[in-house]
């Protein structure tokens, strides 16, 4: 088939092949046929130059015509219609070109009228399996596209996901920060001004890093400072931090932005829950082929809920190690009397 | 003289409203709190006519700290993003100001609030603390001058008491100035069913059901206690339990 110059090189050669294999055949079996009647060699070829024409062009009107209209339903239905319909009409057409050309050879006119059914029989096949040829091809390209499309989608939403997850946790903290820089500016301009480059590094930390980049702990452990020594500004005495980690450990990869929300919900759980001083205490160790980290915040066992404990912070950062490393069993949390402990597992690859 | 009191968990935001209040000389700040127990202490020692109030602080959040008093003075609500709470204020309290607001937007509320000092009814400000309940899935209640945080799961049973309600617990009752109606809605995504004109009930409390007279039922609980059950109160718990 000589498809249009847009379409893959594959194609193109499967139809020439297929075309090929269908005329010869077709050919082949009409010269058989014609023999048997004493006829002329012009009469031969002619007869076998207008019928391949005919079905060539059968075939080009079944390819083109699917490659535009892909039947949903009743697929061997449209199938079987549009052959008989095509065979018919090829003979016919076929018929009647020949008769005006030869009608004054009675012999001749005699054996077409003879080989009509043969004609319509060979025909119908082959045009019917040009059909199915291409009905399957034009289903699985179909078919290959919509996966495409799909996996092209599931990554997007997977990547929206994760920026969401990632956006979520930003806007409390960065207006409440940017009020506390409104006080600071009446009364201590240079600690505004601090605190503004401070909140600055930060955000430009977050900016520049992307959810699919890993970092070592050393440096997801600045930025962690950077985001802790706002905090301290914004909650003044009542905030108390404590980072322990072994040089050792520094060197160790975690995805990004992973340890801020997690420590970002101990301040919120221990200074919402408590009035009293906060300490939040963190701890990484290797273990195996892990990073292990825990975050100890203080919290009241009377008041919190016990399976509210999981805010939303612990909850995202849940989903986002099941979407790295599809485990659910990375995260953990427990109570010991008041402290509330978050334990992270971090698979080194 | 104007007696206002600030209550915000932070330092510097409280220092803000103070600065942004100093050229207002007929403006009292009588007190500066930290958290919602001092806060309403300091708001039934001082009777302020006015309150700057943040909505998340420790403990117990500017709503509920709200609904503990009685006769609430006016607000003006400070905070930095809240969804469900801005949604409320578009429609009640004397103003909000979100975080970090301007000296003309907070002159602005000022004048809000002084040209209609009277006007300002809590009540719709305090249908939005339904949401909050359910929010936190808690009830904060006052027991005497102390504050009491019952964390939903707690609750055994609410029953009605004229204008007040009973919540039952472990450690015993409480009473609270809300309807029953109000428990009903904000409780009702959880796995409380009101079973009777007077009493909402703790599906987890439930051990056993038993028929009482003709169409009256009544319900055992974990504790011993046993509620009485209405007709439309056993379809509603026959639906919720699927028997």
């Amino acid at each position: 088939m000589n498809k249009t110059i847009s379409y893959p090189q594959r194609f193109l050669a499967t139809g020439i092949v297929v075309w090929a294999i269908i005329s010869f055949v077709y050919s082949i079996i009409l010269t058989g046929v014609l023999k048997t009647y004493n006829i002329t060699t012009t009469e031969l070829v002619m007869d076998a130059i207008i019928n391949n024409l005919l079905l060539t062009g059968c075939c080009l009107l079944i390819v083109n015509n699917m490659r535009y209209y892909l039947p949903r339903q009743e697929k061997y239905w449209y199938v079987l219609m549009i052959s008989l319909g095509l065979s018919g009409l090829s003979v016919l057409i076929s018929r009647l070109i020949l008769w005006l050309i030869f009608r004054n050879d009675l012999h001749y006119i005699q054996s077409l009228s003879a080989s009509a059914g043969l004609r319509f029989g060979i025909l119908f096949l082959l045009i019917s399996c040009m059909s199915l040829v291409s009905l399957l091809w034009y289903t699985q390209e179909e078919q290959k596209k919509m996966n495409e499309r799909k996996a092209d989608s599931e990554r997007l939403a997977r990547e929206a996901e994760l920026f969401k997850l990632r956006q979520q946790l930003q806007p409390h903290f960065l207006f409440n920060s940017l009020n506390s820089i409104s006080a600071l500016t009446g009364t201590q301009p240079e600690k505004a001004r601090h605190m503004i480059q401070q909140l600055s590094d930060f955000l430009r930390g977050t900016l520049k890093k992307d959810d699919q980049q890993w970092n070592t702990l050393e440096e997801e452990l600045q930025s962690l400072r950077l985001y802790l020594d706002i905090e301290k500004v914004r909650f003044g005495h009542r905030l108390q931090t404590e980072i322990v980690c072994p040089e050792e450990v520094l060197a160790l990869k975690l995805p990004s932005l992973l340890l801020q929300p997690l420590v970002e919900n101990a301040i919120k759980f221990g200074l919402y829950d408590t009035t009293e001083d906060v300490l939040i205490k963190m701890e990484a160790i290797e273990d195996k082929n892990y990073l292990k980290i825990t975050i100890q915040n203080p919290f009241d066992p009377e008041t919190s809920q016990p399976l509210k404990g999981t805010g939303f912070g612990l909850s995202s950062v849940q989903r986002r190690l099941f979407l790295l490393f599809a485990r659910q069993d990375l995260l953990k949390t427990g109570r010991e009397e008041k402290i509330f402990i978050t334990t992270i597992l971090i698979p080194q690859l | 003289m104007m007696k206002v009191i600030i209550i915000d968990d932070e330092q510097l935001a409280r220092s803000i409203v103070k600065e942004y209040l100093q050229p207002y000389q007929n403006i009292e700040i009588v007190a500066e709190c930290s958290d919602g127990f001092e806060g309403m202490k300091a708001i039934m020692q001082f009777g302020p006519d006015l309150i700057f109030l943040d909505v998340q602080m420790p403990k117990i959040n500017g709503f509920e700290m709200l609904e503990l008093i009685e006769k609430p003075p006016a607000v003006i609500f400070t905070t930095a993003f809240d969804e469900f709470a801005i949604k409320a204020f578009e429609q009640n309290a004397v103003d909000y100001l979100l975080k970090p607001f301007s000296k003309e937007r907070f002159d602005r509320a000022i004048q809000k609030y002084l040209s209609h000092p009277a006007g300002t009814s809590l009540q719709p400000v305090i249908d939005t603390v339904s949401k909050s309940v359910a929010q936190q899935s808690r009830i904060v209640v006052r027991d005497g001058n102390k504050i009491k945080i019952i964390p939903l799961s707690q609750v055994q049973y609410i029953e009605a008491a004229d204008d007040y309600v009973k919540i039952m617990t472990a450690a015993g009752s409480f009473l609270k100035k809300q309807t029953m109606n109000f428990f009903e809605q904000s409780l009702s995504i959880y796995q409380f069913i009101r079973i009777h004109r007077s009493f909402i009930v703790n599906t987890q409390f439930i051990t056993r059901i038993d028929v009482h007279e003709k169409d009256s039922h009544v319900l055992l609980l974990s504790t011993g206690a046993g509620l009485p059950v209405s007709k439309s109160g056993y379809a509603k718990l026959k639906e919720a339990l699927g028997i």
